[in-house]
């Protein structure tokens, strides 16, 4: 069963994607992706400073995201 | 009487179906068609903090280096230090005035990029009078689906050794270990480009605590039953595991401008569900000017065991009165400028900034009584008002890319 599963997600994530769906945003359309005010952090130690408020005062923790953002553009 | 844990049975089989879903993907990943992946910019950032908030301020800097070789691999440093000082609630409470404090982290990493893939190694030691922790954390990450999908795992362990102070008419005569805590996580993230101008992303990580997860310092207060009060340490299970989801997306507008929604939930073993939603709107002023905006709701419920007045002494198996355990919402308002400076001063820098972030967090405790003597005297114990307090926290910094 647990085997099935392995093939299952693998197939989806390495078959699938390459023959149903084709990418539908190409590198040379990410100009606006790349702005820097489209990352989602753009300063990695004022972001973690600030997780690290939170996570002080707060229970909840996890999940953060990464400080550095990343939009997948070259 | 002992009190049940009802989440932990639901949180270890969720923890342990995220483990598995990880490692499925792990195995995915790895025979994944690669594409394209990009190590982290070179930058220097020195920065400084400041919480002042709750009778407490912690300030200090912080130092981060990064640079990259051979287009392969980037590493980087960290410096980061806390004073602290002043006297919390909690110190009040027990009749204590003030209080001083120094915590130093030190951090190291690098990413090592092949192809579509980048591997992460770090390391952190945090080190105070009564505290040490050592972290280590391994993270890959993925490009892939014509470099629209990143996928990220993440794996982390901390090691800590918990000691206590030990004070005679205020100052530090002794400090005497207590426990040893050992914390993991495991995360997973995934990161989509949707459209020219819409990115989505998506993290779960779950986290395992087994060890001493107190506060030695903290304790709970009981009633006398003729009025009076009583008090006894803070008595924590030596397990807690939590899982934690989390939705943000950024949307560039149809001026230059970002907006970017978060939203996570929250769940631990030890009865606390909290959720949070953050707004964040950055606009640019001309080419050298970016000002952001953010408003950040966060609400939790109390621990099992969270109590601000228990009936007796031992009440129950385990026992909290930290105010980190009980119910409340915080709400944060926050502002951002930055100021990108003409790049003629120094020769080799391709970008400079100076940023300046003002966040005010507002805490509203819905069963975390302010018992100061004062307050105990004139309202009875048990019928203080409910804690809050605003804290502001200002981070300042420059930022330089090479």
């Amino acid at each position: 069963m647990l085997r099935l599963k392995t093939l299952t997600i693998i197939f989806a994530i390495t078959v699938l994607p390459s023959c149903a769906i084709k990418p539908w945003v190409q590198s040379y359309e990410r100009g606006i992706l790349a702005d820097p005010i489209m990352a989602f952090e753009q300063h990695p130690a004022s972001t973690r400073f600030i997780n690290h408020v939170y996570e002080a005062r707060e229970a909840a923790r996890g999940a953060e995201g990464s400080a550095g953002g990343g939009c997948g553009c070259n | 009487m002992p009190k049940a844990v009802p989440g932990v049975a639901v949180a270890v089989i969720s923890g342990a179906s995220i483990i598995r879903a990880i490692t499925l993907l792990f195995l995915a990943m790895a025979s994944a068609i690669v594409n394209a992946a990009v190590l982290p910019e070179d930058r220097t950032d020195i920065l400084y903090h400041r919480y002042d908030g709750g009778g407490v301020v912690i300030d200090g800097p912080s130092v981060l280096v990064r640079k990259e070789f051979k287009g392969t691999v980037s590493i980087w440093g960290n410096h980061y230090a806390d004073n602290i000082s002043g006297a919390s609630i909690d110190l009040l409470a027990r009749g204590s005035t003030f209080y001083r404090e120094e915590r130093t982290e030190h951090s190291a990493g690098f990413d090592y990029l092949n192809d579509r893939t980048v591997l992460s190694l770090s390391y952190t030691n945090s080190s105070e009078r009564d505290y040490e922790a050592n972290s280590y954390a391994f993270a890959v990450s993925q490009e892939f689906f014509g470099d629209m999908t990143t996928l990220t795992l993440n794996y982390a362990q901390g090691n800590d050794e918990v000691r206590q102070n030990i004070y005679e008419d205020q100052v530090i005569v002794d400090t005497i270990k207590r426990g040893e805590a050992r914390h993991q996580r495991f995360g997973l993230g995934l990161t989509q480009v949707l459209t020219r101008k819409w990115l989505l992303s998506f993290n779960a990580e779950t986290v395992v605590d087994d060890g001493f997860l107190n506060n030695p310092y903290r304790s709970v207060r009981y009633s006398l039953g003729d009025g009076g009060i009583g008090s006894q340490p803070e008595i924590y299970p030596t397990t807690r595991n939590s899982d934690a989801f989390a939705l943000r997306t950024m949307y560039y507008l149809p001026y230059r401008a970002a907006l970017r929604l978060e939203y996570r939930t929250f769940l631990d073993s030890w009865g606390i569900e909290a959720n949070n939603y953050e707004l964040r709107y950055v606009h640019p002023f001309g080419d050298q000017w970016i000002v952001e905006a953010k408003y950040r709701a966060y609400s939790q419920t109390q621990a099992d065991f969270y109590s601000d007045l228990f009936p007796f002494e031992d009440a129950q198996q385990f026992l909290a009165r930290d105010k980190e355990m009980s119910e409340f919402t915080t709400n944060t308002i926050g502002l951002g400028l930055t100021y990108e400076l003409k790049q003629s001063w120094i020769p080799f820098l391709d970008k400079t900034t100076l940023n300046l972030y003002w966040d005010q967090i507002t805490f509203d405790y819905k069963n975390f009584r302010e018992n100061t003597p004062a307050n105990s005297e004139e309202f009875g114990f048990g019928n203080e008002p409910f804690y809050s307090f605003d804290a502001n926290i200002i981070r300042f910094f420059i930022s330089m890319n090479y």
